[in-house]
């Protein structure tokens, strides 16, 4: 298996959602945050996808799929609610 | 055969990586909320997307389940990414002020004409 | 320290710093998003923790189904809220 790959993909995805966090953390508007959100969970499904590779399990990849299909449901509804403005 | 396949996948999946943490860059640098839309959505699906395909190359036999988690991928995250910038529109979010296009504002006022 | 060691205590923190949003915002959208991202930490810690199953439900049901009820809920309050005025 291609071993220094692996851990430069790790770190890189690492990186990217420390960045999101980041986001999620300062994001002046409500909205900001559920971009840093809808990141976070696209960001996910890869780190979910290297995990079942590290590992060698290949069912990882069904929650991998769960997360695909189901977290753009919660992105969708917080925009439609945050379109009426902020609270 | 199967170490050049290794290699090919290796080199994608580092490449989506380096993907999604140029979104993540973009998520913390970018100005407002449409350009912070551009890089959270669109760098990272393609970032996803490149790993998904080092990992399939990687390891053949998981290409069908990788495949339609991609599929969905590209189902749900365009969407999400333009009901997203509708709301930023819709909230009354200000722009940056290097923008110089609001398509949706000018198709609006045309059909208020 | 090992990589997957690493990995988890990472997704222990974020998610320790998630739920400390949740407790000090004011918004109740904010909170409720942050609430999302507890369990969305916790799904990926589950999973690194070898609990492919558990890591299912709590992504399905904590993650997904929470914050579209809790948004959907906090809207539907919204729109009687303003028929009553």
């Amino acid at each position: 298996m291609a071993d220094p790959f692996l851990i430069a993909a790790a770190a890189l995805v690492a990186l990217a959602l420390g960045l999101a966090l980041a986001r999620f953390l300062r994001g002046p508007r409500a909205l900001d945050r559920v971009v840093a959100f809808d990141a976070l969970t696209i960001v996910s499904v890869a780190a979910i996808a290297l995990a079942g590779l590290v590992t060698g399990r290949e069912i990882y990849l069904d929650v991998a799929l769960v997360y695909a299909l189901l977290s753009f449901l919660g992105v969708i509804v917080a925009a439609r609610y945050l379109e009426g403005g902020e609270q | 055969m199967s170490a050049v396949l290794d290699m090919i996948g290796g080199l994608l999946m580092v490449g989506g990586a380096a993907f999604l943490a140029l979104g993540g860059l973009g998520l913390v640098r970018m100005p407002d909320t449409w350009t912070r839309i551009q890089a959270g959505t669109k760098a990272t699906t393609l970032g996803t997307l490149l790993t998904l395909a080092g990992i399939a190359l990687i390891e053949p036999g998981w290409a069908l389940k990788l495949a339609l988690i991609v599929l969905f991928l590209m189902f749900t995250n365009p969407l999400s990414s333009q009901v997203l910038a509708r709301a930023a529109h819709r909230a009354g979010l200000k722009p940056a002020p290097q923008t110089r296009a609001d398509a949706l504002a000018d198709d609006e006022g045309r059909a208020a004409e | 320290m090992t990589l997957p060691l690493l990995a988890t205590t990472g997704f222990a923190a974020a998610m320790l710093i998630a739920a400390l949003v949740a407790l000090v915002t004011r918004s109740t959208a904010v909170a409720v998003l942050s609430a999302g991202l507890v369990s969305l930490f916790a799904s990926v810690l589950f999973l690194f923790l070898a609990a492919p199953d558990v890591a299912m439900t709590e992504a399905a049901i904590g993650s997904g189904l929470t914050t579209f009820l809790f948004f959907f809920v906090l809207g539907r309050i919204r729109r009687e809220g303003r028929d009553e005025q």
